[in-house]
C-alpha cells in the first residue's frame, strides 16, 4: 500500500469533517474519493496534504507516518496536488510554472545564482529541459513563453497537472479535475490521465462528481458522506449501492 | 533557442553596465557639482528603490522598513567612519561610550558591516512576521522605523542624540554610487532569475499553490527580506557618506514613503520600473524646483511658491495612479519588451 488512512478524524471546533476514516491506495491505482458536497473529501485531501493536522488518526505514506509534517515537506516527499479552483501562478508565463515544481530539485544554493556559477548554469539548463519535456508531453510545448492565464480553461488544467508531474510526485491528488470541462474535454483528461499513470509512474487518488467520468477511470472508489465512510469498492458497484444513493438523492424513509 | 535567449539576455546585461560606466566616467569629468549630486541621489535611490522592490513588488510582501534599514546602515558606516579625534568633539549631549570613540573601519568594510546589520536584524524580524501571513509585516516594519528613530534619538551615548553625527568623510562618488549601484541591479537581477525569484514570485501570486509546488515560502520571504534589507543598509552607508552629516530626523517614514512612490510609479515587481521610478522621481522633482521659484506667467510676476513642486508633483502622482495603475513598467522588465517588440515586429 502507498498510501493508507488509519482511523483519521477531523472535528473543526464541534463540527466533524471526517469521522474515523481508512481506507488504502494501493501502488499505481486510480482510487476515486466521492461524496455529496460538505461530505469531507477536501478535507481529506488537506489533511494528506499536511495543510490540516487530523484531530486523531494517522497518514501513513510509504510506511511513513506523515501527518504533524509541513506541507512543503510532504510534497517533497512525493504526493503533489491540483486545486479543485485551478490556482497557476497569474503573473508568470506557462513554463515558469512548471519551473516551480523544480524549486526543492534544483541543486544550486543563493549566492551560486548571485554569482551564475557554473552549476546555477547546467541545473537550470537541466530543469528547463525537464519542464519542456512535461510540457510536451501534454501538448503544451508551444504555449511555454505565453502567460498561463491567457490559455483556455482545459489548457490551464493540463499546465495545473504538469506543474504538480514536475514535483515527480508517487502519489498524485486531483481535486475535482473534470470541474467546469466540456465531455470532450472530460475525455481527453481522462485518457492523459490514465497515460501518464503509466509513463509516469503514478498513483492517482481523485475527487470527482463526474460519475460517469469515475466509472471510466476509476479502479477504486471509497463513497464519503458526512464525514463517514458509507462504501469501498468498485465505481460500478457504487452507484447501485442504496446507501450511495440514498446519500446522493436524500433518504426519503427516515425522516 | 534556450540557450540564445540566456545569451541575448547576458548581452544586454553588459551592454547596460558598459554604457553606465561610460555614462559614470563622462558625468564625472564634464557635468557641474550640482548635477554630479543630482546623480549621487538618483544612484542611492537605485540601490535603496530595487532592493525595496524585491521584498514589496516580487514577493508581493508590502513592506514599510527601508527608513529603518537605511537609518541602521547609515549609522554603523556613520561610527566607523568618522575618525576618533572628529569623535571627541562631536559628543555634546553625554560622553560617549568608549569603544564608540575606538570604532574605524575603512570605506569598503562600513558599508558591507552596515549592510550585515540591517540583513541580521531583517532575518530576526523575519521569524515572527513571516509565520503569519496577512499585512503584519507592513506594522510591523511601520513600528520598527520609528522604534529605530527613537533609539538613535534616546541613545547619545552613541548616536549622539537628534544632533546626529557630523564630519563624516565625504568618501561616497560617483563611482561608488554608480558602481554600487550596477552591483546591486544586477543582484537583484539574478536573484529573480533564478529558483529563488521564481519562488518568490510563486509567493506573491499564490501562496497556498507555491507551498503545494513544495517551496519553502518562509524561507524564500525571508530571503527576500533581508538582500533589500542588505542592500538598504549599503545604501545609508554610502547616504551618509554623501551627506557627510546624518540625523535621527532624515530617517523619518517620509523616507519610506518617497520610495513606495518610486517603486508604485515605475511598476510594483519591476527592476527596470525601480530604475525608471528612481529616475523621474528623483529627477523629476529637482527640475520641477522652478515652480518653487517666482515666475512671469502671462506678464504678471508670481511670488515665490515653496512647496508648489510637491502639489504639482502630487497631482502628477494621482494621475498615474488613475490612468496607469499598473506604473510606467507594470511586472514587465525591459527584455519582456524588447522580445515583444520583436515578436509584434514580424
Amino acid at each position: 500500500m502507498i498510501l493508507k488512512i488509519d482511523n483519521v478524524t477531523k472535528n473543526f471546533g464541534g463540527v466533524t469533517a471526517i469521522k474515523e476514516t481508512s481506507f488504502s491506495v494501493a501502488p499505481k491505482e486510480i482510487f476515486g474519493l466521492i461524496g455529496p458536497n460538505g461530505a469531507g473529501k477536501t478535507t481529506m485531501f488537506n489533511i494528506i496534504t499536511g495543510n490540516y493536522t487530523p484531530s486523531s488518526g494517522e497518514v501513513i505514506f510509504r510506511n511513513e507516518a506523515i501527518n504533524g509534517l509541513k506541507p512543503h515537506h510532504i510534497v517533497r516527499k512525493g504526493i503533489a496536488r491540483t486545486f479543485q479552483n485551478i490556482r497557476l501562478f497569474a503573473s508568470m508565463s506557462v513554463l515558469d510554472n512548471v519551473l516551480i515544481g523544480f524549486d526543492f530539485q534544483a541543486r544550486y544554493g543563493f549566492a551560486e545564482s548571485i554569482l551564475r556559477f557554473p552549476r546555477f548554469i547546467t541545473e537550470e539548463r537541466r530543469i528547463k529541459a525537464r519542464s519542456m519535456e512535461i510540457l510536451d508531453y501534454f501538448g503544451m510545448s508551444s504555449y511555454a513563453h505565453d502567460k498561463a492565464v491567457d490559455l483556455s480553461y482545459g489548457q490551464q488544467r493540463k499546465v495545473e497537472i504538469a506543474r504538480a508531474l514536475a514535483t515527480n510526485p508517487e502519489l498524485l491528488l486531483l481535486d475535482e479535475p473534470a470541474a467546469g470541462m466540456n465531455p470532450s474535454e472530460t475525455e481527453e483528461l481522462g485518457e492523459i490521465i490514465k497515460k501518464a499513470r503509466v509513463d509516469f509512474d503514478l498513483t492517482v487518488l481523485l475527487i470527482e462528481h463526474d460519475m460517469k467520468f469515475v466509472n471510466q477511470l476509476c479502479d477504486k472508489v471509497l463513497v464519503l458522506d458526512y464525514g463517514k465512510t458509507i462504501f469501498e469498492g468498485k465505481p460500478a458497484d457504487a452507484i447501485q449501492d442504496p446507501e450511495v444513493i440514498a446519500a446522493y438523492l436524500g433518504d426519503f424513509h427516515n425522516d | 533557442m534556450n540557450n540564445f535567449m540566456i545569451k541575448k539576455e547576458q548581452w544586454l546585461k553588459i551592454s547596460f553596465v558598459v554604457i553606465t560606466l561610460w555614462f559614470i566616467w563622462f558625468a564625472n569629468t564634464h557635468f557641474d557639482e550640482y548635477t554630479v549630486r543630482i546623480l549621487n541621489n538618483i544612484a542611492i535611490f537605485i540601490i535603496l528603490a530595487v532592493s525595496y522592490n524585491l521584498i514589496n513588488g516580487v514577493t508581493g510582501q508590502f513592506s514599510l522598513e527601508p527608513n529603518g534599514f537605511v537609518a541602521i546602515g547609515a549609522y554603523v558606516a556613520a561610527l566607523l567612519l568618522v575618525s576618533p579625534d572628529a569623535k571627541q568633539y562631536q559628543y555634546a549631549i553625554v560622553d560617549p561610550y568608549p569603544f564608540v570613540l575606538t570604532l574605524h573601519a575603512n570605506f569598503v568594510v562600513a558599508l558591507l558591516l552596515g549592510g550585515a546589520f540591517a540583513a541580521i536584524l531583517a532575518a530576526i524580524l523575519s521569524f515572527p512576521v513571516f509565520r503569519v501571513r496577512g499585512d503584519y509585516l507592513a506594522i510591523v516594519t511601520l513600528g520598527f522605523g520609528f522604534i529605530i528613530k527613537i533609539l538613535a534619538i534616546n541613545h547619545p551615548e552613541v548616536t549622539n542624540g537628534s544632533l546626529g553625527l557630523n564630519d563624516i568623510p565625504e568618501f561616497s562618488n560617483l563611482y561608488w554610487t554608480g558602481g554600487i549601484a550596477i552591483i546591486a541591479v544586477i543582484t537583484v537581477l539574478n536573484i529573480i532569475n533564478s529558483k529563488f525569484g521564481r519562488a518568490m514570485k510563486a509567493v506573491r501570486d499564490d501562496e497556498d499553490a507555491a507551498i503545494a509546488m513544495g517551496v519553502n515560502t518562509f524561507k524564500a520571504k525571508t530571503l527576500a527580506f533581508c538582500t533589500s534589507a542588505f542592500f538598504e543598509g549599503v545604501g545609508g552607508g554610502l547616504l551618509a557618506a554623501l551627506l557627510t552629516s546624518i540625523s535621527p530626523d532624515l530617517f523619518d517614514f517620509f523616507f519610506t514613503f518617497q520610495l513606495l512612490i518610486i517603486i508604485v510609479l515605475g511598476g510594483l515587481g519591476s527592476t527596470t520600473g525601480a530604475i525608471i521610478g528612481t529616475v523621474l522621481v528623483m529627477g523629476g522633482s529637482e527640475w520641477m524646483r522652478f515652480l518653487d521659484e517666482p515666475m512671469h506667467l502671462f506678464g504678471y510676476e508670481t511670488a515665490a511658491m515653496p512647496g508648489m513642486r510637491m502639489v504639482v508633483f502630487s497631482l502628477i502622482l494621482i494621475f498615474i495612479m488613475l490612468f496607469a495603475r499598473e506604473g510606467v513598467m507594470g511586472k514587465r522588465e525591459l527584455t519582456d519588451i524588447l522580445k515583444w517588440r520583436k515578436k509584434g515586429g514580424k
